[in-house]
């Protein structure tokens, strides 16, 4: 904690999270969770499955409602509006709005399958941002070179393989200019082979300084890339730090015995390939 | 002991260079199909049911062809063809409207307009459209006056039900809210069979739930719905034949006037089924306009290249990455 308080000390958090609580009737899916990022910084949310790290993710941008505790975007509370002593959600059409700052990256791509790459890419820049045609065209070229697809842009989702529609689906989140950006497993539903294509491109950008929070099972690219790491168990944070002191000399049980039976899977899957 | 290619025991007294010439000149040898039966017998099969039906349809004076012929364009059976146009057409967008609507309601999270519309739903998937067309066609005498105002209190303005349903009128509505209840589970399984995270990804690019219908899930609701609103439209169309029963002439009820008159019974039945094979084959045409039109990106892969080669093949940003190779190479220690 005392890491955190140094790096976001100096500098305004671009996204605050605080006592975020979410409940699935008697289940609680996230427990006051908290949580700061500052503006270019890199998270990755590490966890075991059903802990509350793509919930946690989803909160952000408001695809999850929550029950308790607020969400702070460069120090304004988003997703509520305070009256009085009440507080009431956002019409659709503010959420709407405040979700522009977020751009969101998904396990499944979630891609237009009935639009080419490049439609995928500029469809809602020309809708919703209202640029004109040639722009969002010109830019969406850019963002698909940039993720090295130049070439497949008139390529339907189902003629493209899963580590090439995730790229399209980063260029179409980068294509709204966000401030944020999320990414939900991005890799997870990659055949091990594709993985490698995906991270280097997030990897590029996290160079580039971009806020990035990432929910991931991949932990060598989180000590790469990552400022700092977030495991969760059971709807809380349990321990949160830079990531080699996080890797190397977890504090509790519960993150060690994780931890190491990651490593053990990892090692698994190389002997195999 | 070595075989030659035929399977013939190679003698040694041939010397090597003409075996292989030999072998050349055998793989030359041009391949063709292999004789089948089962073929034949079909073909044989498919010209005998030709010629029956040739005989049946062509060398059967009972059909009365130039009879059929005289009647095809005639002034009254065209004039009846239009009237089941008009109505189909005008049916169509009616109840394909009520349908959206009601769909809308069904999935809304306001429990009165699902308690309506499921409501609607029973009761009109209850009545059959014949009992809907007499329902509605005497309509006036159980509601005398359609009048909008405050239950069993005054009202404000009165319209005589007999000036609103005319024939052509209570076709029109009744076979309006039949398609509707119809098309409304359609449209609603439609939408179903969309998964989250379409509307998720929609949400999260910031389209407003009417952009993201308009442009990225209603067509592939569209795509979904089309082979099933086909035939919604179709049995609608076909079912146009039951307003005989209120009255309104269309192509149906206009053979039959006729053959009332002449008794050239299968002639004119014969008029009618061609008129509708030509609506249906229009139907159909349309039909599968839309689905080549809302399919796209679902059923092609260009070039059709497999998955796997096309991963290898195509996959250059790869290999020249060094961030990759870092990654690959940290992994391995």
């Amino acid at each position: 904690m005392t890491t955190t308080a140094q790096t976001t000390q100096s500098i305004r958090p671009i996204l605050e999270l605080v006592d975020v609580t979410k409940k699935y009737g008697d289940f609680c899916a996230l427990d006051r969770v908290n949580f700061t990022a500052a503006p270019g910084s890199v998270t990755c949310i590490v966890g075991p499955s059903g802990s509350g790290k793509s919930t946690m993710l989803r909160t952000m941008n408001m695809l999850e409602t929550i029950d308790g505790g607020a969400i702070y975007f460069h120090g304004e509370m988003i997703g509520h509006t305070v009256h009085g002593q009440h507080r009431y959600p956002v019409s659709d059409a503010t959420a709407r709005k405040q979700r522009l700052n977020f751009g969101m990256v998904f396990q499944n791509f979630n891609l237009f399958p009935n639009y080419t790459a490049l439609e995928n890419v500029t469809l809602a820049p020309i809708s919703v941002r209202g640029k004109s045609k040639p722009e969002a065209l010109a830019a969406g070229e850019e963002l698909l070179g940039k993720v090295g697809l130049a070439e497949k842009k008139n390529n339907y989702p189902s003629e493209l393989s899963g580590g090439q529609q995730q790229r399209v689906a980063i260029a179409r989140a980068l294509a709204m200019e966000p401030e944020i950006l999320l990414f939900d497993e991005p890799t997870s539903a990659l055949d091990p082979e594709l993985v490698g294509e995906v991270l280097s491109v997030m990897q590029r950008l996290a160079r580039t300084g971009r806020t990035m929070v990432i929910v991931t099972h991949e932990m060598g690219f989180a000590q790469d890339v990552a400022d700092e790491v977030i495991f969760m168990d059971a709807g809380r944070i349990i321990e949160q730090g830079p990531p080699r002191e996080l890797f190397q000399n977890p504090k509790t049980d519960r993150a060690k015995k994780f931890f190491a039976s990651v490593a053990r899977e990892q090692a698994e899957e190389h002997s195999h390939a | 002991m070595a075989l030659t290619t035929n399977g013939r025991p190679m003698t040694l007294t041939e010397p090597v260079g003409s075996t292989t010439r030999r072998h050349q000149d055998l793989a030359a040898l041009p391949i063709r199909p292999r004789p089948s039966l089962k073929r034949w017998i079909s073909y044989v099969l498919a010209a005998y049911v030709g010629l029956i039906a040739l005989e049946m349809l062509f060398f059967n004076q009972n059909w009365q062809w130039d009879v059929v012929g005289s009647y095809l364009f005639s002034q009254i059976v065209i004039s009846g063809l239009l009237n089941t146009i008009q109505l189909t057409v005008l049916t169509t967008v009616f109840g394909l409207i009520i349908g959206g609507v009601i769909a809308w309601c069904r999935l809304s999270n306001l429990a009165v307009l699902r308690t309506f519309s499921l409501l609607y739903i029973w009761v009109m998937r209850a009545m059959p459209p014949l009992v809907m067309l007499l329902l509605i066609y005497f309509v006036g005498a159980l509601v005398p006056n359609f009048s909008i105002g405050i239950p069993f209190g005054p009202s404000f303005l009165d319209i005589p039900a007999n000036q609103v349903i005319s024939q052509f009128s209570a076709a029109v509505i009744g076979l309006s809210i039949y398609l509707g209840a119809y098309s409304a589970e359609i449209f609603r399984g439609g939408v179903q069979s969309l998964t989250a995270g379409q509307a998720e990804a929609c949400k999260a690019l910031g389209l407003s739930p009417t952009k993201a219908y308009v442009k990225v899930l209603g067509p592939q609701v569209v795509r979904n719905i089309t082979p099933a609103m086909a035939n919604e439209v179709i049995t609608i169309f076909k079912n146009t034949s039951l307003v005989s029963v209120i009255g309104y002439t269309e192509l149906l009820t206009t053979v039959q006037n006729v053959y009332a008159v002449s008794f050239e019974t299968i002639p004119l039945l014969t008029v009618a089924v061609i008129w509708y094979l030509v609506l249906t084959s229009l139907a159909m045409v349309g039909q599968s306009l839309l689905e080549r039109h809302f399919g796209k990106g679902f059923n092609r892969r260009k070039g059709s290249v497999p998955r796997s080669t096309q991963v290898e093949g195509s996959e250059g940003p790869v290999a020249p990455n060094p961030l990759t190779d870092v990654l690959a190479a940290k992994d391995e220690k």
